[in-house]
């Protein structure tokens, strides 16, 4: 038979186990429910079971000459090469946001040709390329 | 020539190291109760060397010597004094070299501070630091070397970032370094402690000191950081749970947990598994972060591709550190009795490492989440702040009532009878919550939570420092510092995030927008020549409608030559109060400028409270040694 002391430590073992779960499970839970997914114009062109109004990032390069503003918003057009999307966005462009350069957007979709962004993700470096754009001018340019 | 003499000393200190292995596991096996001298020497030479190599790579900069590589791609002739100096950490070779260094001087500090402790512990720490200085140094020679040359010799450099050209980002990475590597000492201590059968109260007063050094860096170092992405980013906020930031927080977590539970051990002499499991640990996510961060993998596992020797040498490097690591503690682990009261100061310190391990669990769960999915099933994901917070800031509330009540229990066994007073703040927290919400308007049920609870900690920590100006017994003090700041900090973050206005909009010159109760006028621009960057300084005059106060702003934007890039510089006014912040950009062929307009409440005591945390370390360190 199991000593009481064995028997204490089995059901304190069984309790931390337990609560350990518990507590995955929590994490990844709200994990999934806050995570943003990645696309590329083609990958929103192509889609068919478009979520509106969930947050999500779009990247590509801000077309040549796209880059329009008035008092409250800007518009510029990001393009992967093969298909683009309207962004409109409120708010300051950091300061590596240029015409030809690449960029990654955060916001809602509205629908599959308008996006509008609630920021722009600043970058440190005018070398750094976020590494989905590098992989996009490598798959459609050439 | 620099490069050789740069070379000749790296290599130098690798010979030391090898050296400074084979007589240390010589001397292992004489029994007597002294270090050989000799040891001391090779330490001290090592010491010496590795110094003067940092200082050849900044006299490198200095003089703008382009023959080597680093100094090319990180520096120019234009540059001022000050950031030409601090471009020598600027890159990712130079900062490895000053790793190096402060792994290197560590060691030799070690040795000779600890004295009085045993021979064969600090003969296996010295040996394990140079295994750990060893494996860097061929890193840094092989793959990552700052000394490198180039030919034909270029007669311009191409300039350091100048995002970087800010004087708290100059000092951001060797603090940081002095936090991250200086947690090195005491994973080797830890190793030398299993090995040579050291454990308990010595151990732990060996190591206090030094994790104490650790942890006042590390915290230092994030705060300082956290200030510059505040007023150099242009977001006009402090933290945004990105990768980067997140990297810095895993080995500060470790750390924090490892400094209270090394109380326990110093005064009870148990949970010394657990105190050698987090010394392991805090090195080895500080390795972690650093790389995951230098190598580019923290974006996506693609540029891992571009760059495979240098992931791959320091991926082989930290999984040899932590499968050792792993059979030498499984060797010699020692069985161990735990005896836990509930209402004992033990049973809270323990509670404090199993908060700091869920912050830890979330934080890195967050971080990999996105890499895993990504080898797994190609799906690009970023983790946002929204996971985070919904995670993490439920478990302060709770984090902060016993941040507040643990330190009043007694060791072992207490009969503390503090519930009336609990019970009197609690409720004289929620009153100062309700005043807030009366006044300044509305927050949601887990706001109020934390408001509360972060309110109950600073009414506990203003009591306990009544009791000591009182009692005049100032051990408790660099404690109460330090947990005061935490909950000042919690407090002022939480006001901070409910009552700070933002505005965006677009401004031609001449014109006015209204909002807020401001009335922002942008009267003109100017252009000021400065000696590596062209500014434009726009002029914004404030009106504040309630009171009528008026206030200019400048905010600039910076052309600068070398590297060519723009940059926004914020401007800020800081009051005792709020801070009002506004930053201008330009959007290409365009006569509108951008302008982010935010104010925001009581950001100075964000800072101050911070530092408070840091500060109660620093006193520590400090009170120590005049006791000793």
């Amino acid at each position: 038979m199991l000593t009481k002391k064995v028997k204490s430590r089995i059901l304190f073992l069984f309790f931390i186990f337990i609560f350990s779960i518990a507590i995955i499970f929590f994490i990844i839970k709200s994990l999934n429910q806050n995570i943003l997914y990645f696309s590329t114009p083609t990958e929103i062109k192509q889609k068919e079971n478009l979520v509106i109004g969930k947050i999500m990032r779009v990247g590509g390069m801000v077309k040549e000459n796209s880059i329009t503003v008035n008092e409250k918003n800007i518009q510029f057009v990001v393009t992967d090469f093969k298909n683009e999307i309207l962004i409109n966005y409120t708010g300051t462009v950091p300061n590596l946001f240029a015409e030809g350069k690449g960029v990654v957007v955060e916001g809602r979709i509205s629908d599959k040709n308008f996006f509008i962004a609630d920021r722009i993700l600043a970058k440190h470096d005018e070398n750094y390329m976020p590494p989905e754009i590098r992989e996009i001018i490598k798959k459609n340019v050439k | 020539m620099l490069s050789n003499i740069g070379i000749g000393l790296l290599v130098l200190v690798l010979i030391l190291s090898f050296l400074t292995i084979y007589y240390a596991s010589s001397d292992l096996k004489i029994s007597n109760q002294s270090i050989k001298k000799s040891i001391y020497k090779l330490s001290l030479f090592q010491t010496t060397f590795i110094i003067l190599s940092f200082f050849a790579l900044i006299i490198g900069f200095i003089n703008s010597d382009f023959s080597l590589i680093n100094v090319y791609e990180n520096s120019h002739t234009a540059k001022p004094f000050f950031y030409k100096i601090a471009g020598t950490w600027g890159s990712h070779e130079g900062s490895l070299l000053l790793w190096v260094n402060i792994l290197v001087i560590f060691s030799y500090l070690f040795l000779v501070f600890n004295h009085n402790h045993n021979k064969k512990f600090r003969l296996y720490t010295l040996i394990f630091q140079n295994i750990l200085i060893v494996g860097f140094l061929f890193f840094l020679l092989l793959n990552s070397n700052p000394f490198n040359s180039i030919y034909p010799i270029p007669s311009e450099g191409l300039g350091l970032n100048p995002i970087l050209q800010d004087p708290a980002l100059a000092i951001h990475p060797p603090l940081l370094y002095i936090g991250f590597v200086g947690c090195s000492i005491y994973f080797s201590a830890a190793m030398g402690s299993l090995l040579s059968d050291y454990g308990g109260k010595l151990f732990a007063l060996s190591i206090k000191t030094w994790v104490k050094i650790s942890w006042c860096f590390q915290t230092l170092g994030i705060i300082v950081g956290s200030i510059w992405a505040y007023y150099e980013l242009g977001w006009g906020g402090f933290w945004f749970w990105d990768p980067v930031e997140n990297a810095s927080l895993l080995p500060w977590f470790a750390i924090t947990a490892l400094m209270h539970s090394l109380i326990v051990l110093e005064k009870r002499n148990i949970l010394y598994s657990w105190v050698i499991i987090l010394c392991l640990l805090t090195f080895i996510l500080s390795v972690m972060g650093t790389f995951l961060v230098r190598s580019g993998i923290l974006n996506s596992v693609h540029t891992f591709a571009n760059d495979p020797s240098r992931g791959i040498y320091i991926l082989s490097f930290l999984s040899l550190m932590i499968f050792s690591a792993l059979i030498i503690f499984f060797k010699n682990q020692k069985k161990e009795k735990y005896n836990f009261n509930l209402k004992s100061k033990e049973t809270f310190i323990l509670a404090n490492n199993w908060f700091m391990a869920f912050f830890l669990v979330t934080v890195l769960i967050g971080m990999l989440y996105p890499i895993f999915l990504d080898v797994l099933t190609n799906i690009k994901i970023s983790v946002g702040p929204p996971f985070f917070n919904i995670v993490i800031i439920p478990l302060v509330v709770p984090f902060m009532f016993l941040m507040a009540i643990g330190p009043k229990f007694g060791w072992i066994k207490s009969q503390n009878k503090i519930f009336y007073k609990i019970l009197f703040l609690i409720l004289g927290a929620i009153v100062v919550n309700l005043f807030i919400l009366y006044f300044f308007g509305k927050y949601s049920l887990m706001s109020n939570l934390i408001f509360i609870a972060a309110i109950f900690l600073i009414l506990y920590s203003f009591l306990d420092i009544k009791k000591i100006i009182n009692n005049k017994n100032k051990t408790e003090l660099p404690r109460i510092i330090s947990h005061l700041g935490f909950g000042l900090l919690v407090f002022f973050i939480g006001i901070n995030h409910q009552f700070s206005l933002e505005e965006d909009f677009n401004l031609k010159v001449g014109e006015t927008k209204v909002t807020n109760n401001f009335n922002i006028n942008f009267e003109d621009i100017k252009i000021k020549e400065n000696k590596n960057y062209k500014a434009v300084i726009g002029n914004f005059k404030l009106t504040n409608l309630k009171n009528n106060l008026v206030q200019y702003l400048n905010p600039e934007i910076r052309i600068y030559s070398n590297p060519e890039t723009l940059t926004y510089e914020a401007a800020i006014k800081t009051k005792i109060t709020s801070d009002l912040y506004l930053t201008m950009s330009n959007v290409s062929r365009s006569a509108y400028y951008n302008i982010k307009f935010q104010k925001k409440p009581f950001m100075i005591w964000i800072w101050i409270s911070a530092l408070m945390i840091s500060l109660g370390g620093f006193i520590q360190l400090i009170f120590r040694k005049n006791e000793n």
